[in-house]
């Protein structure tokens, strides 16, 4: 019972936080909380997982289509995928500061590394698994590699494709929360010092963070279903049924 | 004068003299050119030399891992087993533990912190609460593709809905289920470096006692791949040693 | 497609048993080789120049007691404890380490929750971190200091032992060759630079009324931009250039060993500087005996500024481990053999 009430009183300390400006748990004045003060953060962290998902997207889906499409290189992506799982990020993170240096472009790279194994891994997977009568059919119409490509092999794995990159996406936003840590403010920021936010900044923040997090991956799931062909929605459909 | 100031502060300068203050045994040269004292991208040397460091660490890092997936495993099998019997509960437990998977683990970690304290389960239960996700849908999934004849074939042999279960359900789903283990185990291995911000230890706990130290950095890097790839490879052959009919599955 | 194995029942016997035995050695071989928290003894070094009046004396008595050291999760907070741990351990206690606690609350909490006996604080952050009193109400003079942090302490059931010879302060840090090309030795000198210089700190830095705050305040200071860093990091944005000052500690190895970093006078005195205290639970304290205090405050006795930024230098420049150096302060210092 204590605990379920000191539960609720977290999360109504908490959206006090996001909505209302307070003094700093380490006083002197200091103003912290509201929305004008999380925004930046909050931005910041998207910034971040939008470039580093473009680059992620920049370099995996081209290497996948093209592999997917010719069919070789299977250990490679797949096996990418798998060992691109195990790698820590926070190691990532700090070598490539130590390495390069701090900041968003690198941050970037980092995160773009850790999202570029389930863009390229569910890109080739995607291109394998399309239907080879519709791109032998295409191929009898006498289209040429990257007409195949691009207009059938790719809308067929759209769908596929697109859950790679949810995932990637979800990731990279996630684990941009220890970007502080190495130059950049995000919302992990409120999250990791209780020392001048309070518990209700730290549970604000992961309030912020989840919600965030679901919006990106409703956004996502939205383009996924955008790009699925109304054939392979008509086909699942009635598979289900 | 600074530069004047900047000395005052010098314990032993280039010429390995102590500072005042310093009494004699105390005074040690610190170099710094050289691999370790440079950070130059692996010392080889100093890595060979102090690998006990990470001893520690790893086992402790393997200990959180196998909690954390063997506690996850078995909510996840309990509720997949509860959802194939009762399929309206498979989309609310997808989505729930969707939700958990989103949660990001630092803020997870923290958010415990109050209520479970500084220490194993303040990791252990975000840990476990990731790999509910895909264990659990690839349990169902599995159960799901039970070829109905195996079912009919048990059915006709006598047995009741519970034995068609543990005897036939179950182990045709295992390389779906199989697969949703390897992927939590590999997942959890690289999260649990974050693990030494709730107080458990792990390999985290070595990479931040200095986390600008390259070689440091690599060593953690390396050995986190390697266990969750020696990990993955140990349920692999698990898998084929317990079930070798399998083996020739085409993809 | 799955194959259809009717023999699954039969063969699964066999194999499940076999796969499960494989698990079994798995889990018996992680308990087995379960890592240990318990101090290491360090290596043996050279010969001390010890005065056996100051050898600890191991007291029977003490090993009926157990006391967990915590530490905070920087370099000098590690060689502290392990100095500490392995006086305590000299004494006859059994002694475990907690060497990781993230910051003061954590800390401050685990002490409470009986986590930890004690562990080493600063009298500074003490008072501001753990009681917020602003930073220009924090005692310059170290006895000062140390009344009111251990009076604010004592409310907490938590006893503050005598503090170290040595105290330590934030600073800000920068390249020497910054320093000299811009004719900077106080921070009031940055007025009218510092505009154009990025200044890295710990996220916290930016509210914080003896950082980034009181910089802006107190010194009337604009900066170009604020980076927050972890503190690991304060002197890796220097090198690469990511910052052009830093806030460092003055206790640090970088400062002690290369002309090539040097810290700017903090003549407005707005920021604190702290000698460390080990802090503990009062009861734990009580019924661990007189040992418990007497040696903790017997092993600091040598920690000087000069030493400790020597002991800082073998960790951080010579990446020795916080544990052997530990030891061969001890030995060197004629507290343990």
């Amino acid at each position: 019972m204590i605990v379920l009430a000191s539960i609720i009183d977290s999360f109504t300390g908490a959206f006090d936080f996001i909505f209302h400006s307070r003094e700093a748990v380490t006083g002197g004045g200091v103003p912290v909380g509201g929305p004008a003060y999380i925004w930046p953060f909050a931005r910041t962290q998207l910034e971040v997982t939008a470039v580093a998902l473009g680059g992620a997207l920049a370099v995996g889906m081209p290497i996948g289509l093209i592999l997917g499409h010719i069919g070789k290189g299977e250990f490679l992506a797949v096996g990418f995928g798998n060992a691109g799982r195990a790698v820590p990020e926070i190691a990532v993170i700090f070598l490539l500061a130590s390495l390069i240096g701090i900041g968003l472009g690198n941050v970037a790279i980092a995160l773009g590394i850790l999202g570029l194994p389930p863009v390229l891994t569910n890109t080739y997977v995607a291109m394998r698994q399309v239907d080879p009568t519709a791109v032998q059919a295409a191929r009898g119409m006498g289209m040429r590699s990257w007409q195949v490509i691009l207009r059938v092999e790719l809308p067929l794995a759209a769908p596929t494709i697109m859950a790679g990159v949810r995932t990637a996406a979800i990731n990279i936003f996630a684990t941009a929360t220890v970007a502080s840590f190495v130059g950049l403010s995000t919302l992990g920021d409120f999250v990791t010092q209780p020392a001048v936010y309070g518990n209700d900044g730290v549970v604000a923040g992961a309030i912020v963070i989840a919600v965030l997090a679901g919006l990106i991956e409703a956004a996502l799931a939205g383009v996924q279903w955008l790009v699925t062909p109304r054939g392979l929605k008509l086909a699942r459909a009635s598979r289900s049924a | 004068m600074t530069t004047l100031a900047a000395k005052s502060l010098l314990v032993a300068d280039s010429a390995n003299k102590c500072a005042p203050g310093l009494p004699a045994d105390f005074c040690h040269h610190h170099e710094t050119t050289g691999c370790v004292g440079g950070n130059g991208l692996f010392c080889a040397d100093w890595a060979a030399d102090n690998i006990d460091r990470y001893v520690g660490p790893f086992f402790r890092h393997l200990e959180i891992v196998a909690i954390s997936v063997v506690a996850g495993f078995v909510v996840a099998l309990a509720l997949a087993l509860l959802s194939h019997r009762h399929r309206t509960l498979i989309p609310p437990v997808l989505g729930a533990t969707g939700v958990l998977y989103t949660i990001p683990s630092i803020a997870f970690f923290f958010l415990l912190l109050p209520i479970t304290g500084f220490g194993l389960w303040t990791a252990v239960i975000p840990l476990a609460a990731y790999t509910l996700q895909i264990i659990y849908r690839n349990t169902i999934a599995g159960l799901a593709n039970v070829p109905d004849d195996a079912k009919d074939a048990g059915r006709g042999m006598g047995m009741s809905e519970r034995q068609l279960l543990w005897r036939v359900e179950l182990p045709l789903a295992t390389p779906e289920v199989v697969a949703g283990l390897r992927i939590a185990i590999v997942s959890t291995v690289a999260i649990a470096t974050l693990a030494f911000l709730a107080g458990a230890g792990g390999l985290g706990d070595a990479l931040y006692a200095q986390p600008s130290f390259n070689t440091n950095i690599i060593m953690v890097g390396v050995l986190t791949i390697g266990m969750a790839l020696i990990l993955d490879l140990m349920v692999v052959l698990a898998q084929r040693f317990a079930m070798p009919w399998q083996r020739a599955r085409p993809r | 497609m799955l194959e259809r194995g009717y023999g699954v029942m039969r063969g699964l016997r066999l194999r499940g048993a076999f796969a499960i035995l494989l698990a079994a050695v798995l889990a018996v071989g992680i308990a087995a080789c379960g890592s240990s928290s318990d101090t290491t003894g360090g290596t043996d070094t050279s010969a001390s120049s010890s005065d056996s009046d100051n050898l600890i004396q191991s007291n029977p008595d003490n090993g009926k007691t157990t006391l967990t050291i915590g530490s905070k999760n920087f370099t000098e907070e590690y060689i502290l404890g392990e100095i500490y741990a392995q006086g305590l351990e000299a004494a006859g206690y059994n002694v475990k380490t907690k060497l990781n606690l993230g910051s003061e609350q954590i800390a401050l909490k685990a002490i409470k929750d009986g986590q930890i006996s004690g562990y080493p604080e600063y009298t500074s952050t003490a008072l501001g971190s753990l009681y917020g009193v602003p930073a220009d109400q924090i005692p310059a003079n170290a006895e000062e200091a140390y009344a009111q942090a251990k009076a604010k302490l004592a409310k907490d059931d938590v006893t503050a032992f005598s503090p170290t010879p040595f105290a330590d302060s934030n600073a800000v840090g920068l390249l020497t060759s910054t320093a000299e090309k811009n004719n900077l030795t106080d921070i009031s000198d940055l007025k009218g630079v510092s505009q154009d210089m990025v200044l890295a700190g710990s996220p916290e830095c930016r509210e914080r009324i003896d950082c980034l705050v009181g910089l802006e305040k107190n010194y009337g200071l604009q900066f170009k931009k604020f980076t927050p860093v972890d503190i690991g990091l304060r002197y890796t944005v220097l090198d690469k250039g990511d910052a052009d000052l830093s806030i460092v500690f003055t206790s640090d190895a970088q400062l002690a060993n290369s002309e090539k970093y040097t810290v700017l006078k903090d003549d407005k005195e707005l920021i604190p500087s702290g000698n460390v205290i080990f802090i503990a639970s009062k009861k734990v304290a009580e019924d661990a005996g007189p040992d418990f205090r007497d040696t903790i405050e017997q092993v600091q006795g040598n920690l000087t500024l000069p030493v400790i930024r020597e002991l800082n230098s073998r960790v951080d420049i010579d990446k020795e481990k916080p544990a052997d150096v530990a030891h061969d302060y001890l030995q060197q210092s004629g507290y343990i053999k």
